[in-house]
């Protein structure tokens, strides 16, 4: 409710994106500032409506049994909704889920199951991940809300200090492997400091806790239902954007993806690209422009799973391309790229034709009018991948 | 000229509603008006406290004009937000302050300018009081170089001199209030700190941890909970087990106050900063409000309330309303008059929509600036390896 006006203007010129952020952005960064500000007036308005992606949706699945043409929130729900189904144990909670939440992924579940196993906690992210470890560890399955990523810093001490330590600390007498909290996250157009961050390299650093962050309504479904059943504490990011712009045919029963492993969405043989969420939808364009407009054939994988992530497929993909582009919307010091570039290096470094290039966002806080000059568009990848064949 | 014909307008239409019928031309020499009232308010409920503010306050015509003119500036600079924000020229969130004006005001007539004010993200009425004009503040909205903030912060990020702002943490700026009461009584200059939160942020652990701080030192700080019944869709009953806000404090005395009053938010403050001053330590201050918009522009605000409620509390307690019926049945301003101050806002107001829509960006250099403070420029690393820009702070 809250975010579906919000969600529906942002919508309304989602996909088909123009070479109209191309028109500025063209020569990119050494020429972006050197831009009088002045051009800044008329098509900005409409670029500022357009997003900077196209959604490519996956195949329909056929081994997982009848599909439903859904958007990401609905295939969260109908995750969730087969897991309140098959596990008397599981509860939801968080701010506002009762009435299906500012995103609208919990519609529904409260009048199906009642009110003691989806309600609403007051405001309070560091209580409610806190109940949600202490829920976890007497056994109930508990899946936990926080309503914006941005959010999740009161909780950071209880699932790193609490949740990522519990079975290691208590020598797997008690765990909170039950625990799951859901958060969207990412970039939308419009969020600024406080509705855009993407947290997830503050807690790659935590041993003990997985973090998953899907591409779109297929992948998050089974994405989620795996890391609910999964024996460990999970954190899954939903990128924000893709809630309503993202729609595919999602299989209507449970199904499970597996988690540490990265997904080869296209082959190629001359670059490696690895990203996830948002991302992943900027990158293939990028791939398309690149074998194009440069002959380059991408290799693109969807890492998936941030923490623990598969170091194997993507070893073995720069083993054979030779090269690494990574990209995330989090700013580039210490972003997960880092953690990537660095175990590529150590395991292939004699196979490296030219540095790993690393497209993310700027070592600022995200900005609040300059959001588009601030993400990793297609056109600063591209021009990435130009650098790195040219090397 | 339009003035005169206002006069013989109303003198045709014979408004029976105001007192003394020499209201034709003689409407205008101010010797006719009362120069100040005395008004009962409502009491207010305390806790760990012996006596209470006072439950008459005095309104000096000046002072009623005053507070008329400042909340209807808030008033209409909301609404004019509202509609910039359909218009697509507003974006990102804008949390909306109409309804609960008296707060402000009457807050900021019981301080002084040289006192601290820190609140959460429904900043832009505070904004106003503390200095703030309403051009800085519309240009702020729209992410303009000439608004409050440079166009950097946006509708929960505005700044002026003693207002910390604008936070868009749930419940992160009650510490820092704190700590600026510390600043204060270190200083000693005799100033406080005026901390506000919302219903929906009573509940964050943090601020339990500040009334801890701040009692066990003494701070002169003033917390304000502003309940305006509803913690975005959630309200107060189903979020705390305990909705007497004013009594959360527990070992810091507390009072409950009617918001939608601005003489007695006023004398509450008064009350409230004098007991700061003289060394008492903390004190906790519930404002009983409501806000008619929803929670931000993205929320219509009905879904988890009825329209009639919120028809109803506009006609019954509209604070503008309440203060302007105060006024006129004292006979102590002219229903002109105070026309002739909502023409002369709304027309503020549109100037100040004119200059939010047209006023240039931010320069790109701005997207770097300030991130640290520096002597020397700072290379900024992003997007690609090659291209760093500078952070000139």
């Amino acid at each position: 409710m809250a975010a579906t006006r919000l969600f529906l203007r942002t919508s309304n010129v989602k996909s088909s994106l123009t070479g109209l952020t191309g028109g500025v952005h063209g020569s990119l960064g050494l020429t972006l500032h050197k831009l009088s500000p002045d051009c800044t007036a008329r098509p900005k308005t409409q670029r500022r409506h357009a997003a900077h992606f196209t959604y490519h949706p996956d195949p329909v699945p056929t081994q997982y049994g009848p599909t439903q043409k859904m958007n990401l929130f609905q295939s969260v729900t109908s995750a969730l909704d087969n897991m309140l189904a098959s596990d008397p144990t599981a509860v939801i909670f968080g701010e506002d889920v009762a009435f299906g939440g500012v995103f609208r992924c919990t519609v529904g579940l409260r009048d199906k199951y009642g009110k003691d196993r989806v309600f609403n906690t007051p405001l309070c992210e560091q209580g409610i991940v806190g109940f949600g470890i202490g829920a976890a560890a007497a056994g109930a399955t508990a899946i936990a809300e926080i309503q914006f990523a941005d959010y999740i810093y009161p909780a950071f001490d209880q699932i790193v200090n609490e949740a990522a330590k519990y079975r290691y600390r208590s020598g797997n007498m008690y765990d909170c492997g039950k625990l799951t909290i859901r958060s969207p996250w990412g970039c939308v157009g419009h969020g600024s400091l406080y509705h855009s961050q993407s947290p997830e390299a503050f807690f790659a650093h935590c041993p003990g806790i997985k973090i998953v962050v899907p591409r779109g309504p297929v992948q998050a479904k089974g994405l989620l239902l795996s890391c609910i059943t999964d024996q460990n504490p999970c954190i899954f990011f939903e990128p924000k954007i893709l809630y309503r712009a993202a729609v595919e045919q999602v299989p209507t029963e449970a199904y499970q993806i597996p988690l540490s492993q990265a997904e080869v969405l296209q082959e190629g043989s001359d670059l490696t690209m690895v990203t996830w969420g948002t991302q992943v939808h900027v990158l293939r364009e990028v791939a398309a422009m690149a074998q194009e407009k440069l002959g380059v054939s991408c290799e693109l994988i969807d890492l998936r799973t941030i923490l623990p992530w598969d170091i194997e497929t993507v070893c073995k993909s720069v083993v054979k391309t030779g090269r690494l582009l990574i990209s995330h919307e989090a700013p580039v010091t210490g972003g997960f790229a880092a953690e990537i570039s660095t175990t590529v290096q150590e395991e292939c470094f004699l196979n490296l034709e030219a540095p790993i290039s690393r497209v993310c966002g700027y070592d600022t806080p995200f900005p609040h009018i300059f959001e588009p000059f601030y993400i990793p568009d297609k056109w600063k990848c591209l021009e990435a991948v130009k650098r790195m064949i040219n090397y | 000229m339009r003035k005169m014909l206002t006069i013989i307008s109303n003198v045709l239409r014979g408004s029976a509603s105001r007192n003394g019928a020499r209201v034709v031309v003689s409407a205008r020499t101010y010797a006719d008006f009362t120069p100040q009232a005395t008004f009962d308010i409502k009491k207010c409920d305390l806790h760990k406290l012996e006596d209470g503010p006072p439950l008459q306050a005095m309104l000096t015509r000046e002072e009623g004009l005053q507070y008329y003119r400042t909340m209807q500036t808030m008033r209409r600079m909301e609404l004019k937000a509202d509609q910039l924000y359909k218009q697509k020229i507003i974006r990102g969130f804008c949390h909306l302050y109409d309804g609960q004006e008296a707060c402000a005001v009457g807050i900021e007539a019981g301080i002084n300018l040289s006192d601290h004010l820190i609140t959460a993200y429904r900043a832009h009425g505070y904004t106003l009081t503390r200095g703030g004009t309403v051009r800085e503040i519309m240009a702020e909205l729209t992410g303009r170089r000439g608004g409050i903030a440079k166009g950097k912060g946006g509708s929960m990020h505005m700044y002026t001199k003693h207002f910390y702002g604008g936070n868009g943490i749930v419940g992160a700026q009650v510490p820092l209030g704190a700590g600026v009461a510390l600043a204060c009584k270190y200083l000693g200059k005799n100033e406080l700190c005026v901390c506000l939160y919302g219903d929906g942020a009573a509940n964050q652990g943090q601020i339990f941890e500040t009334y801890n701080m701040a009692s066990l030192w003494k701070l002169p700080c003033i917390f304000i909970c502003e309940n305006n019944k509803y913690g975005m869709g959630t309200s107060v009953e189903r979020a705390a087990a305990s909705t007497d806000y004013y009594k959360r404090g527990d070992f810091i005395p507390g009072l409950r106050v009617d918001g939608m009053d601005v003489l007695c938010v006023r004398e509450a403050t008064k009350f409230a900063a004098e007991h700061c001053r003289s060394g008492k330590g903390p004190i906790l201050m519930e404002l009983q409000t409501y806000r008619y918009h929803g929670h931000s522009m993205s929320d219509p605000g009905i879904s988890y309330r009825t329209r009639e409620e919120i028809q109803e509390v506009r006609s019954k307690s509209d604070p503008i309303s309440m203060l302007k019926d105060r006024m006129l049945s004292n006979n102590m301003a002219s229903v002109e008059e105070l026309k002739e101050i909502d023409v002369e806002v709304r027309k503020e107001i549109e100037d100040a929509a004119q200059f939010a829509t047209t006023d240039p960006e931010p320069p790109l250099d701005d997207l770097c600036n300030h991130i640290f403070y520096n002597d020397p420029p700072l290379e900024v690393r992003g997007t690609n390896p090659w291209t760093k820009l500078k952070s000139v702070s």
